[in-house]
Protein backbone atom coordinates (compact mmCIF):
# COMPACT_ATOMS: atom_id res chain seq x y z
CA UNK A 1 0.00 0.00 0.00
CA UNK A 2 1.71 3.56 -1.03
CA UNK A 3 2.50 5.25 2.39
CA UNK A 4 1.07 8.91 1.08
CA UNK A 5 2.69 10.73 4.00
CA UNK A 6 3.41 13.88 1.78
CA UNK A 7 -0.42 14.58 2.20
CA UNK A 8 0.06 14.19 5.84
CA UNK A 9 3.03 16.30 6.27
CA UNK A 10 2.30 19.48 3.72
CA UNK A 11 0.22 21.23 5.96
CA UNK A 12 -1.99 20.93 9.35
CA UNK A 13 -5.36 21.76 6.69
CA UNK A 14 -4.53 18.64 5.00
CA UNK A 15 -3.26 16.16 7.58
CA UNK A 16 -6.31 17.14 9.09
CA UNK A 17 -8.59 16.66 6.04
CA UNK A 18 -6.87 13.58 5.57
CA UNK A 19 -7.26 12.23 9.37
CA UNK A 20 -11.17 13.39 8.66
CA UNK A 21 -11.28 11.61 5.66
CA UNK A 22 -9.52 7.97 7.23
CA UNK A 23 -12.43 8.75 9.48
CA UNK A 24 -15.30 9.34 7.03
CA UNK A 25 -14.28 5.70 5.87
CA UNK A 26 -13.14 3.73 8.67
CA UNK A 27 -14.82 5.02 11.71
CA UNK A 28 -18.46 2.74 11.30
CA UNK A 29 -15.75 -0.56 11.46
CA UNK A 30 -13.54 1.53 14.39
CA UNK A 31 -17.01 2.20 16.55
CA UNK A 32 -19.17 -1.20 15.36
CA UNK A 33 -15.93 -3.67 16.59
CA UNK A 34 -14.73 -1.93 19.52
CA UNK A 35 -18.82 -1.83 20.72
CA UNK A 36 -18.90 -5.77 19.78
CA UNK A 37 -16.11 -6.13 21.76
CA UNK A 38 -16.99 -4.10 24.70
CA UNK A 39 -20.80 -4.41 24.58
CA UNK A 40 -21.25 -0.70 24.91
CA UNK A 41 -21.82 1.58 22.12
CA UNK A 42 -21.81 4.46 24.08
CA UNK A 43 -18.21 3.70 25.60
CA UNK A 44 -17.09 2.87 21.68
CA UNK A 45 -18.11 5.63 20.60
CA UNK A 46 -16.12 7.88 23.23
CA UNK A 47 -13.05 5.83 23.12
CA UNK A 48 -13.41 6.13 19.23
CA UNK A 49 -13.78 9.94 19.35
CA UNK A 50 -10.60 10.20 21.92
CA UNK A 51 -8.62 8.25 18.92
CA UNK A 52 -9.53 10.57 16.54
CA UNK A 53 -8.96 13.44 18.65
CA UNK A 54 -5.44 12.13 18.95
CA UNK A 55 -4.74 11.07 15.33
CA UNK A 56 -5.64 14.81 14.56
CA UNK A 57 -2.41 15.61 16.86
CA UNK A 58 -0.21 13.41 16.04
CA UNK A 59 -0.62 12.49 12.22
CA UNK A 60 0.39 16.15 11.58
CA UNK A 61 3.12 15.64 13.56
CA UNK A 62 4.54 12.32 13.18
CA UNK A 63 2.88 11.80 9.77
CA UNK A 64 0.15 9.56 8.85
CA UNK A 65 0.64 6.09 9.94
CA UNK A 66 1.33 3.39 7.64
CA UNK A 67 -2.16 1.37 8.24
CA UNK A 68 -4.55 4.49 9.68
CA UNK A 69 -7.45 2.05 10.23
CA UNK A 70 -5.19 0.26 12.56
CA UNK A 71 -3.68 2.92 14.22
CA UNK A 72 -7.37 4.07 15.33
CA UNK A 73 -8.21 0.67 16.65
CA UNK A 74 -5.60 0.27 18.34
CA UNK A 75 -5.37 3.54 20.01
CA UNK A 76 -9.28 3.39 20.76
CA UNK A 77 -8.57 -0.48 22.20
CA UNK A 78 -6.05 1.27 24.42
CA UNK A 79 -8.49 3.85 25.65
CA UNK A 80 -11.26 1.48 26.47
CA UNK A 81 -8.85 -0.45 28.36
CA UNK A 82 -7.85 2.27 30.16
CA UNK A 83 -11.54 3.12 30.62
CA UNK A 84 -11.96 -0.32 31.46
CA UNK A 85 -9.09 0.09 34.91
CA UNK A 86 -10.80 3.13 36.12
CA UNK A 87 -14.26 1.54 36.23
CA UNK A 88 -12.64 -1.85 37.79
CA UNK A 89 -12.83 -1.02 41.43
CA UNK A 90 -16.72 0.01 40.69
CA UNK A 91 -17.50 -3.43 38.50
CA UNK A 92 -15.41 -6.93 38.75
CA UNK A 93 -17.02 -7.39 34.94
CA UNK A 94 -15.05 -4.46 33.59
CA UNK A 95 -11.99 -5.72 35.35
CA UNK A 96 -12.69 -8.53 33.21
CA UNK A 97 -13.22 -7.04 30.44
CA UNK A 98 -9.85 -4.78 30.70
CA UNK A 99 -7.75 -7.68 31.12
CA UNK A 100 -8.86 -9.22 28.16
CA UNK A 101 -8.47 -6.40 25.74
CA UNK A 102 -4.56 -5.92 27.46
CA UNK A 103 -4.32 -10.01 26.92
CA UNK A 104 -4.50 -8.85 23.10
CA UNK A 105 -2.60 -6.21 23.53
CA UNK A 106 0.71 -7.96 25.26
CA UNK A 107 0.16 -11.17 22.43
CA UNK A 108 1.05 -8.26 19.61
CA UNK A 109 3.39 -5.75 20.99
CA UNK A 110 2.22 -2.12 21.97
CA UNK A 111 3.71 -0.34 18.62
CA UNK A 112 -0.28 1.46 17.85
CA UNK A 113 0.81 0.89 13.77
CA UNK A 114 1.14 -2.80 14.46
CA UNK A 115 -2.06 -4.39 12.99
CA UNK A 116 -1.34 -7.58 14.99
CA UNK A 117 -2.29 -5.62 17.74
CA UNK A 118 -6.03 -5.13 16.34
CA UNK A 119 -6.57 -8.97 15.39
CA UNK A 120 -8.31 -9.77 18.60
CA UNK A 121 -11.08 -7.16 17.45
CA UNK A 122 -10.87 -7.07 14.50
CA UNK A 123 -12.15 -10.12 13.01
CA UNK A 124 -13.27 -9.93 9.09
CA UNK A 125 -16.02 -12.31 9.61
CA UNK A 126 -17.59 -9.95 12.24
CA UNK A 127 -17.23 -6.61 10.39
CA UNK A 128 -20.14 -6.70 8.69
CA UNK A 129 -22.27 -7.92 11.64
CA UNK A 130 -20.59 -5.42 13.75
CA UNK A 131 -21.19 -2.60 10.96
CA UNK A 132 -25.16 -3.68 10.97
CA UNK A 133 -25.82 -4.12 14.70
CA UNK A 134 -23.87 -0.23 14.95
CA UNK A 135 -27.30 0.88 12.65
CA UNK A 136 -29.87 -0.99 14.38
CA UNK A 137 -28.38 0.50 17.92
CA UNK A 138 -28.35 3.68 16.35
CA UNK A 139 -31.59 3.54 14.91
CA UNK A 140 -33.15 1.80 18.54
CA UNK A 141 -36.90 2.23 18.81
CA UNK A 142 -36.05 3.22 22.26
CA UNK A 143 -34.61 6.27 21.19
CA UNK A 144 -36.31 9.74 19.63
CA UNK A 145 -36.13 10.51 16.52
CA UNK A 146 -34.07 13.73 16.26
CA UNK A 147 -31.54 11.03 18.64
CA UNK A 148 -31.84 8.29 16.15
CA UNK A 149 -30.74 10.76 12.82
CA UNK A 150 -27.71 12.48 15.32
CA UNK A 151 -26.69 8.81 16.38
CA UNK A 152 -27.05 7.74 12.81
CA UNK A 153 -25.19 10.41 11.21
CA UNK A 154 -22.44 10.38 13.98
CA UNK A 155 -21.47 6.39 14.31
CA UNK A 156 -22.44 4.88 11.07
CA UNK A 157 -21.78 8.18 8.78
CA UNK A 158 -18.94 9.33 10.67
CA UNK A 159 -19.99 12.76 10.60
CA UNK A 160 -18.81 15.30 13.57
CA UNK A 161 -21.12 17.06 15.51
CA UNK A 162 -20.23 20.41 13.70
CA UNK A 163 -21.13 18.77 10.98
CA UNK A 164 -24.81 17.88 11.76
CA UNK A 165 -25.46 20.72 13.48
CA UNK A 166 -24.68 22.37 10.07
CA UNK A 167 -27.21 20.40 8.53
CA UNK A 168 -29.67 20.27 10.60
CA UNK A 169 -29.25 24.09 11.19
CA UNK A 170 -28.90 24.09 14.88
CA UNK A 171 -26.19 25.05 17.41
CA UNK A 172 -23.49 22.36 18.11
CA UNK A 173 -24.22 21.76 21.60
CA UNK A 174 -27.26 20.77 20.95
CA UNK A 175 -25.88 17.85 18.77
CA UNK A 176 -23.77 17.12 21.29
CA UNK A 177 -26.15 16.84 23.27
CA UNK A 178 -28.83 15.01 21.39
CA UNK A 179 -26.20 12.18 21.47
CA UNK A 180 -24.69 12.29 24.93
CA UNK A 181 -28.70 11.65 26.00
CA UNK A 182 -28.72 9.20 23.08
CA UNK A 183 -26.02 7.21 24.79
CA UNK A 184 -27.57 7.19 28.12
CA UNK A 185 -30.49 6.22 26.45
CA UNK A 186 -29.37 3.57 25.34
CA UNK A 187 -27.25 2.27 28.39
CA UNK A 188 -30.51 3.25 30.66
CA UNK A 189 -32.52 0.68 28.67
CA UNK A 190 -29.56 -2.08 28.58
CA UNK A 191 -30.12 -2.35 24.46
CA UNK A 192 -27.45 -4.74 23.64
CA UNK A 193 -25.37 -4.30 20.80
CA UNK A 194 -26.72 -6.61 18.49
CA UNK A 195 -27.97 -7.62 15.19
CA UNK A 196 -32.34 -7.87 15.86
CA UNK A 197 -33.34 -11.48 16.34
CA UNK A 198 -35.77 -12.43 13.12
CA UNK A 199 -38.82 -11.72 15.40
CA UNK A 200 -37.77 -8.66 16.02
CA UNK A 201 -36.49 -7.53 12.73
CA UNK A 202 -39.22 -6.47 10.64
CA UNK A 203 -39.99 -3.50 13.00
CA UNK A 204 -36.68 -2.79 13.97
CA UNK A 205 -35.50 -2.23 9.99
CA UNK A 206 -38.61 -0.45 9.96
CA UNK A 207 -36.96 2.18 12.19
CA UNK A 208 -33.66 2.14 10.44
CA UNK A 209 -35.40 3.18 6.76
CA UNK A 210 -37.22 5.71 8.59
CA UNK A 211 -34.33 7.14 9.51
CA UNK A 212 -32.62 6.82 6.35
CA UNK A 213 -35.48 8.72 4.46
CA UNK A 214 -36.01 11.25 7.72
CA UNK A 215 -31.95 12.00 6.73
CA UNK A 216 -32.79 11.92 2.85
CA UNK A 217 -35.79 14.32 3.12
CA UNK A 218 -34.04 16.92 5.35
CA UNK A 219 -31.79 17.50 2.55
CA UNK A 220 -34.18 17.05 -0.07
CA UNK A 221 -36.77 19.92 1.16
CA UNK A 222 -33.60 22.02 1.37
CA UNK A 223 -32.67 24.71 -1.25
CA UNK A 224 -29.28 24.82 -3.18
CA UNK A 225 -27.09 27.92 -2.46
CA UNK A 226 -26.36 28.32 0.79
CA UNK A 227 -27.90 25.21 1.92
CA UNK A 228 -25.00 23.36 0.55
CA UNK A 229 -24.39 21.10 3.99
CA UNK A 230 -28.12 20.87 3.87
CA UNK A 231 -28.40 19.11 0.59
CA UNK A 232 -25.21 16.46 1.67
CA UNK A 233 -28.02 15.24 4.05
CA UNK A 234 -29.78 13.49 0.89
CA UNK A 235 -26.51 12.21 -0.59
CA UNK A 236 -25.51 11.78 2.80
CA UNK A 237 -28.63 9.44 3.07
CA UNK A 238 -27.94 7.86 -0.33
CA UNK A 239 -24.72 6.51 0.53
CA UNK A 240 -26.04 4.80 3.92
CA UNK A 241 -28.46 2.92 2.19
CA UNK A 242 -26.14 1.77 -0.11
CA UNK A 243 -24.08 0.70 2.88
CA UNK A 244 -27.78 -0.75 4.25
CA UNK A 245 -28.13 -2.77 0.76
CA UNK A 246 -24.57 -4.25 0.48
CA UNK A 247 -25.19 -5.55 4.36
CA UNK A 248 -29.04 -6.62 4.05
CA UNK A 249 -29.13 -8.02 -0.13
CA UNK A 250 -31.76 -9.83 0.89
CA UNK A 251 -34.08 -7.18 2.31
CA UNK A 252 -36.59 -6.25 -0.47
CA UNK A 253 -37.17 -3.00 1.54
CA UNK A 254 -33.97 -1.85 1.86
CA UNK A 255 -33.10 -2.18 -2.26
CA UNK A 256 -37.09 -0.68 -2.76
CA UNK A 257 -35.64 2.63 -0.55
CA UNK A 258 -32.02 2.71 -2.03
CA UNK A 259 -34.07 3.05 -5.31
CA UNK A 260 -36.37 5.85 -3.70
CA UNK A 261 -34.02 7.62 -2.90
CA UNK A 262 -31.93 7.22 -6.28
CA UNK A 263 -34.66 7.88 -8.27
CA UNK A 264 -35.82 11.31 -5.87
CA UNK A 265 -32.74 12.73 -6.24
CA UNK A 266 -32.12 11.92 -10.17
CA UNK A 267 -34.79 14.88 -10.04
CA UNK A 268 -32.73 17.22 -7.97
CA UNK A 269 -31.08 19.42 -11.20
CA UNK A 270 -34.64 20.53 -12.76
CA UNK A 271 -36.13 21.04 -9.50
CA UNK A 272 -35.12 24.50 -9.25
CA UNK A 273 -35.31 27.54 -11.44
CA UNK A 274 -32.57 29.80 -12.40
CA UNK A 275 -33.73 31.81 -9.20
CA UNK A 276 -34.07 29.46 -6.58
CA UNK A 277 -38.00 28.64 -7.30
CA UNK A 278 -39.26 25.46 -6.69
CA UNK A 279 -40.34 24.07 -10.63
CA UNK A 280 -43.04 21.36 -10.42
CA UNK A 281 -42.36 17.73 -11.89
CA UNK A 282 -44.90 18.58 -14.66
CA UNK A 283 -42.68 21.73 -15.98
CA UNK A 284 -39.37 20.08 -14.76
CA UNK A 285 -37.12 19.85 -17.92
CA UNK A 286 -36.59 16.33 -17.78
CA UNK A 287 -32.75 16.63 -20.07
CA UNK A 288 -31.64 17.75 -16.88
CA UNK A 289 -32.55 14.33 -14.82
CA UNK A 290 -29.14 12.29 -13.28
CA UNK A 291 -29.63 9.43 -15.46
CA UNK A 292 -26.79 7.85 -13.43
CA UNK A 293 -29.24 7.87 -10.49
CA UNK A 294 -31.98 6.83 -12.95
CA UNK A 295 -30.23 4.05 -13.88
CA UNK A 296 -28.85 3.17 -10.10
CA UNK A 297 -32.21 3.53 -9.20
CA UNK A 298 -33.94 1.20 -11.20
CA UNK A 299 -31.59 -1.45 -11.14
CA UNK A 300 -32.31 -1.48 -7.01
CA UNK A 301 -35.84 -1.65 -7.59
CA UNK A 302 -35.17 -4.65 -9.95
CA UNK A 303 -33.52 -6.33 -6.53
CA UNK A 304 -36.54 -5.30 -4.75
CA UNK A 305 -38.98 -7.09 -7.72
CA UNK A 306 -36.93 -9.47 -8.29
CA UNK A 307 -37.14 -10.66 -4.26
CA UNK A 308 -40.33 -11.88 -5.18
CA UNK A 309 -42.08 -11.37 -1.75
CA UNK A 310 -43.97 -7.76 -3.82
CA UNK A 311 -42.61 -4.14 -2.90
CA UNK A 312 -43.12 -2.64 0.31
CA UNK A 313 -43.80 0.72 1.06
CA UNK A 314 -40.64 2.37 -0.05
CA UNK A 315 -40.40 -0.08 -3.25
CA UNK A 316 -43.88 1.05 -4.77
CA UNK A 317 -42.77 4.92 -4.26
CA UNK A 318 -40.06 3.85 -6.29
CA UNK A 319 -41.85 2.26 -8.56
CA UNK A 320 -43.60 4.92 -8.90
CA UNK A 321 -41.25 6.97 -9.18
CA UNK A 322 -39.64 5.23 -11.92
CA UNK A 323 -42.85 5.46 -13.98
CA UNK A 324 -41.88 9.46 -13.57
CA UNK A 325 -37.94 8.61 -14.60
CA UNK A 326 -38.88 7.03 -18.05
CA UNK A 327 -41.51 9.05 -19.39
CA UNK A 328 -40.54 11.39 -21.98
CA UNK A 329 -42.88 13.49 -20.43
CA UNK A 330 -46.48 13.89 -18.41
CA UNK A 331 -48.72 13.35 -21.44
CA UNK A 332 -45.97 10.25 -22.22
CA UNK A 333 -46.09 8.71 -18.61
CA UNK A 334 -48.43 5.92 -17.61
CA UNK A 335 -50.96 7.24 -15.22
CA UNK A 336 -52.58 4.14 -15.44
CA UNK A 337 -49.81 2.06 -13.95
CA UNK A 338 -49.50 4.84 -11.49
CA UNK A 339 -52.83 4.35 -10.46
CA UNK A 340 -52.26 0.66 -10.02
CA UNK A 341 -49.39 1.35 -7.85
CA UNK A 342 -50.77 4.15 -5.58
CA UNK A 343 -53.91 1.49 -4.95
CA UNK A 344 -51.24 -1.05 -4.00
CA UNK A 345 -49.25 1.83 -1.51
CA UNK A 346 -52.89 2.59 -0.07
CA UNK A 347 -53.38 -1.02 0.47
CA UNK A 348 -49.67 -1.55 2.60
CA UNK A 349 -49.72 1.59 3.94
CA UNK A 350 -53.12 3.72 3.84
CA UNK A 351 -52.54 6.92 3.85
CA UNK A 352 -55.08 10.28 3.19
CA UNK A 353 -51.56 11.41 1.64
CA UNK A 354 -51.70 8.57 -0.30
CA UNK A 355 -55.45 8.60 -1.52
CA UNK A 356 -54.73 12.20 -2.85
CA UNK A 357 -52.21 11.61 -4.93
CA UNK A 358 -54.05 8.22 -5.80
CA UNK A 359 -56.48 11.25 -7.49
CA UNK A 360 -54.62 13.33 -8.98
CA UNK A 361 -53.36 10.01 -10.76
CA UNK A 362 -56.60 8.56 -11.84
CA UNK A 363 -57.60 12.16 -13.07
CA UNK A 364 -54.32 11.80 -15.59
CA UNK A 365 -55.23 8.53 -16.58
CA UNK A 366 -59.20 8.46 -16.57
CA UNK A 367 -60.17 11.99 -16.17
CA UNK A 368 -61.36 14.73 -13.25
CA UNK A 369 -64.49 13.08 -12.43
CA UNK A 370 -63.11 10.01 -11.47
CA UNK A 371 -60.60 11.54 -9.61
CA UNK A 372 -63.12 14.14 -7.59
CA UNK A 373 -65.28 11.00 -6.14
CA UNK A 374 -62.13 9.98 -4.37
CA UNK A 375 -61.32 13.26 -2.92
CA UNK A 376 -64.59 14.08 -2.24
CA UNK A 377 -64.43 10.67 -0.18
CA UNK A 378 -61.85 12.07 1.43
CA UNK A 379 -63.73 15.73 2.25
CA UNK A 380 -66.91 13.13 3.30
CA UNK A 381 -64.18 11.78 5.99
CA UNK A 382 -62.92 14.50 7.10
CA UNK A 383 -59.43 13.71 6.47
CA UNK A 384 -56.31 16.11 5.39
CA UNK A 385 -58.57 19.21 7.01
CA UNK A 386 -56.67 22.23 7.62
CA UNK A 387 -54.06 21.26 4.82
CA UNK A 388 -53.59 23.37 1.54
CA UNK A 389 -53.70 19.90 -0.35
CA UNK A 390 -56.73 18.86 -0.43
CA UNK A 391 -58.58 22.32 -1.37
CA UNK A 392 -55.88 22.54 -3.94
CA UNK A 393 -56.35 19.15 -5.53
CA UNK A 394 -59.97 19.57 -5.50
CA UNK A 395 -60.20 23.09 -7.25
CA UNK A 396 -57.62 21.86 -9.93
CA UNK A 397 -60.56 19.03 -10.90
CA UNK A 398 -63.17 21.40 -10.23
CA UNK A 399 -61.76 23.64 -12.63
CA UNK A 400 -61.21 21.14 -15.38
CA UNK A 401 -64.97 19.94 -15.09
CA UNK A 402 -65.50 23.79 -16.05
CA UNK A 403 -67.28 24.59 -12.58
CA UNK A 404 -65.33 28.01 -12.04
CA UNK A 405 -66.88 29.33 -9.26
CA UNK A 406 -66.34 26.12 -7.16
CA UNK A 407 -62.66 25.75 -8.38
CA UNK A 408 -62.07 29.59 -7.76
CA UNK A 409 -63.54 28.76 -4.04
CA UNK A 410 -61.93 25.83 -3.12
CA UNK A 411 -58.26 27.75 -4.80
CA UNK A 412 -59.03 30.19 -2.55
CA UNK A 413 -58.84 28.42 0.03
CA UNK A 414 -56.09 26.50 -0.39
CA UNK A 415 -54.45 29.89 -0.85
CA UNK A 416 -55.27 30.90 2.86
CA UNK A 417 -54.12 27.72 4.12
CA UNK A 418 -50.58 27.11 2.24
CA UNK A 419 -47.54 28.35 4.20
CA UNK A 420 -44.93 28.75 1.69
CA UNK A 421 -45.23 32.03 0.33
CA UNK A 422 -43.90 31.42 -3.98
CA UNK A 423 -46.74 28.32 -3.81
CA UNK A 424 -49.33 30.96 -1.97
CA UNK A 425 -48.65 33.11 -5.01
CA UNK A 426 -49.07 30.08 -7.98
CA UNK A 427 -52.29 28.96 -5.70
CA UNK A 428 -53.39 32.41 -5.63
CA UNK A 429 -53.00 33.59 -9.05
CA UNK A 430 -54.70 30.04 -10.60
CA UNK A 431 -58.06 31.47 -8.20
CA UNK A 432 -57.61 35.01 -9.62
CA UNK A 433 -57.55 33.41 -13.49
CA UNK A 434 -61.25 31.97 -12.45
CA UNK A 435 -62.75 35.11 -12.07
CA UNK B 1 -20.17 15.25 -1.86
CA UNK B 2 -18.51 15.16 -5.25
CA UNK B 3 -17.31 12.99 -7.91
CA UNK B 4 -13.68 11.94 -8.53
CA UNK B 5 -12.06 9.80 -10.80
CA UNK B 6 -8.99 7.95 -9.80
CA UNK B 7 -6.89 7.78 -12.86
CA UNK B 8 -4.53 4.82 -12.70
CA UNK B 9 -0.95 5.90 -14.39
CA UNK B 10 1.73 3.62 -14.76
CA UNK B 11 5.29 3.87 -16.01
CA UNK B 12 6.88 1.07 -18.77
CA UNK B 13 8.92 -0.87 -15.74
CA UNK B 14 5.63 -0.37 -13.22
CA UNK B 15 3.85 -2.17 -16.25
CA UNK B 16 6.18 -4.53 -16.74
CA UNK B 17 6.32 -5.24 -12.96
CA UNK B 18 2.47 -5.59 -13.08
CA UNK B 19 2.57 -8.26 -15.73
CA UNK B 20 5.33 -10.61 -13.36
CA UNK B 21 2.42 -10.84 -10.85
CA UNK B 22 0.20 -13.63 -10.73
CA UNK B 23 -2.72 -12.77 -12.21
CA UNK B 24 -5.31 -14.21 -9.87
CA UNK B 25 -4.03 -12.37 -6.54
CA UNK B 26 -4.33 -9.43 -8.97
CA UNK B 27 -7.59 -9.88 -9.61
CA UNK B 28 -8.20 -10.92 -5.85
CA UNK B 29 -6.35 -7.56 -4.67
CA UNK B 30 -8.57 -5.50 -7.04
CA UNK B 31 -11.56 -6.99 -6.26
CA UNK B 32 -10.88 -6.93 -2.17
CA UNK B 33 -10.41 -3.37 -3.28
CA UNK B 34 -13.75 -2.49 -5.34
CA UNK B 35 -15.32 -4.78 -2.56
CA UNK B 36 -14.87 -2.38 -0.04
CA UNK B 37 -15.22 0.93 -1.85
CA UNK B 38 -18.83 -0.90 -3.13
CA UNK B 39 -19.50 -1.76 0.84
CA UNK B 40 -18.81 1.75 1.91
CA UNK B 41 -21.39 3.23 -0.79
CA UNK B 42 -19.15 5.34 -3.17
CA UNK B 43 -18.00 3.30 -6.36
CA UNK B 44 -19.72 4.66 -9.38
CA UNK B 45 -17.83 3.39 -11.84
CA UNK B 46 -14.63 2.01 -12.30
CA UNK B 47 -12.74 0.51 -16.09
CA UNK B 48 -9.72 -1.15 -16.91
CA UNK B 49 -7.97 -0.44 -20.66
CA UNK B 50 -6.31 -2.87 -22.30
CA UNK B 51 -2.65 -3.01 -23.62
CA UNK B 52 -1.77 0.63 -25.34
CA UNK B 53 0.43 -0.77 -27.77
CA UNK B 54 -3.21 -2.23 -28.95
CA UNK B 55 -4.14 1.24 -29.45
CA UNK B 56 -3.73 4.19 -31.63
CA UNK B 57 -3.32 7.75 -31.04
CA UNK B 58 -4.80 10.94 -33.43
CA UNK B 59 -2.28 13.62 -33.43
CA UNK B 60 -3.92 17.03 -34.11
CA UNK B 61 -0.46 19.23 -34.10
CA UNK B 62 -0.77 19.60 -37.87
CA UNK B 63 -3.53 20.86 -40.27
CA UNK B 64 -4.68 17.41 -40.72
CA UNK B 65 -4.49 14.42 -37.84
CA UNK B 66 -1.93 12.05 -37.88
CA UNK B 67 -2.52 8.53 -37.08
CA UNK B 68 0.13 6.35 -35.00
CA UNK B 69 -0.12 2.97 -34.00
CA UNK B 70 0.81 2.16 -30.49
CA UNK B 71 0.81 4.14 -26.66
CA UNK B 72 0.49 7.89 -26.54
CA UNK B 73 3.95 9.57 -26.09
CA UNK B 74 6.88 8.01 -24.38
CA UNK B 75 5.03 5.33 -22.54
CA UNK B 76 6.45 7.15 -19.50
CA UNK B 77 2.85 7.71 -17.67
CA UNK B 78 -0.28 5.58 -19.75
CA UNK B 79 -3.56 5.70 -18.43
CA UNK B 80 -4.44 2.23 -17.77
CA UNK B 81 -7.63 2.44 -15.91
CA UNK B 82 -10.26 4.32 -13.81
CA UNK B 83 -12.53 4.37 -11.15
CA UNK B 84 -15.67 6.93 -10.36
CA UNK B 85 -16.14 7.52 -6.80
CA UNK B 86 -19.52 9.63 -5.12
CA UNK B 87 -17.47 10.93 -1.79
CA UNK B 88 -18.01 13.48 0.84
CA UNK B 89 -14.73 15.48 -0.57
CA UNK B 90 -11.53 15.31 -2.05
CA UNK B 91 -9.71 14.35 0.92
CA UNK B 92 -11.64 11.47 1.28
CA UNK B 93 -10.94 10.34 -3.01
CA UNK B 94 -7.31 10.90 -1.77
CA UNK B 95 -7.63 8.43 1.41
CA UNK B 96 -9.71 6.00 -1.01
CA UNK B 97 -6.92 5.99 -3.72
CA UNK B 98 -4.02 5.62 -1.03
CA UNK B 99 -5.65 1.94 -0.43
CA UNK B 100 -5.74 0.97 -3.98
CA UNK B 101 -3.66 -2.17 -4.02
CA UNK B 102 -1.33 -0.79 -6.25
CA UNK B 103 2.75 -0.48 -5.89
CA UNK B 104 6.02 -0.76 -8.22
CA UNK B 105 7.83 2.25 -10.00
CA UNK B 106 6.15 4.79 -11.83
CA UNK B 107 3.00 3.37 -10.34
CA UNK B 108 0.48 6.88 -9.59
CA UNK B 109 -2.96 7.59 -9.37
CA UNK B 110 -4.18 10.55 -9.95
CA UNK B 111 -7.08 12.62 -8.29
CA UNK B 112 -9.39 14.31 -10.46
CA UNK B 113 -13.02 16.09 -9.59
CA UNK B 114 -15.81 15.01 -12.53
CA UNK B 115 -17.51 18.42 -13.40
CA UNK B 116 -20.81 18.51 -12.06
CA UNK B 117 -23.55 20.39 -13.74
CA UNK B 118 -23.04 23.50 -11.58
CA UNK B 119 -19.78 23.67 -13.70
CA UNK B 120 -21.33 24.91 -16.65
CA UNK B 121 -23.91 27.55 -17.83
CA UNK B 122 -27.08 25.53 -17.72
CA UNK B 123 -28.93 27.31 -20.50
CA UNK B 124 -26.08 26.59 -23.07
CA UNK B 125 -28.08 24.38 -25.80
CA UNK B 126 -24.82 22.33 -25.88
CA UNK B 127 -25.02 21.49 -21.93
CA UNK B 128 -28.92 20.63 -23.05
CA UNK B 129 -28.18 18.70 -25.54
CA UNK B 130 -25.31 16.67 -23.83
CA UNK B 131 -27.63 15.90 -21.24
CA UNK B 132 -30.07 14.12 -23.57
CA UNK B 133 -27.08 12.04 -25.17
CA UNK B 134 -26.65 11.35 -21.84
CA UNK B 135 -30.04 9.63 -21.50
CA UNK B 136 -29.94 7.92 -24.31
CA UNK B 137 -26.61 6.23 -24.02
CA UNK B 138 -27.52 5.37 -20.60
CA UNK B 139 -24.24 7.43 -18.95
CA UNK B 140 -23.39 9.69 -16.50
Amino acid sequence: MASGARHGVSGVPDARRAVEATWRIDSARIVGALARYTGDLALAEDVASEALAEALVAWPRDGRPRDPTAWLLATARRRAIDAFRRRAGRDDRYAALGRDLAEGQTHAGAAPSDTGETDLLWDPDRIEDDRLALIFTACHPVLSKEARVALTLRVVAGLSSDEIARAFLVPRATVQARITRAKKTLGAARVPFEVPTAADRPERLGSVLNVLYVIFTEGATASSGSDWMRTDLASEAIRLARVLRRLAPREPEVAGLLALLELTAARFPARTGPDGEPVLLADQDRRRWDTGAIRRGRAALARAVGAGRGLGPYGLQAAIAEQHAVARSVQDTDWERIVVLYEALGQVAPSPVVELNRAVAVSMAAGPAAALEIVDDLVAREVLGGTYLLPSVRGELLSRLGRRDEARAELELAARLCGNERERGVLAAKAAALR
Amino acid sequence: MGKYMLIMRASDEGRAAYEEMDFTEVIAAMGRYNEQMMDAGVLTAGEGLADAAEGAVVDFSTDTPVVTDGPYGETKELFNGFWILDVASQAEAIEWAKRAPLSGPGTKLEVRRVHGEEDFPADNEWIQKEKQWRQELGTE
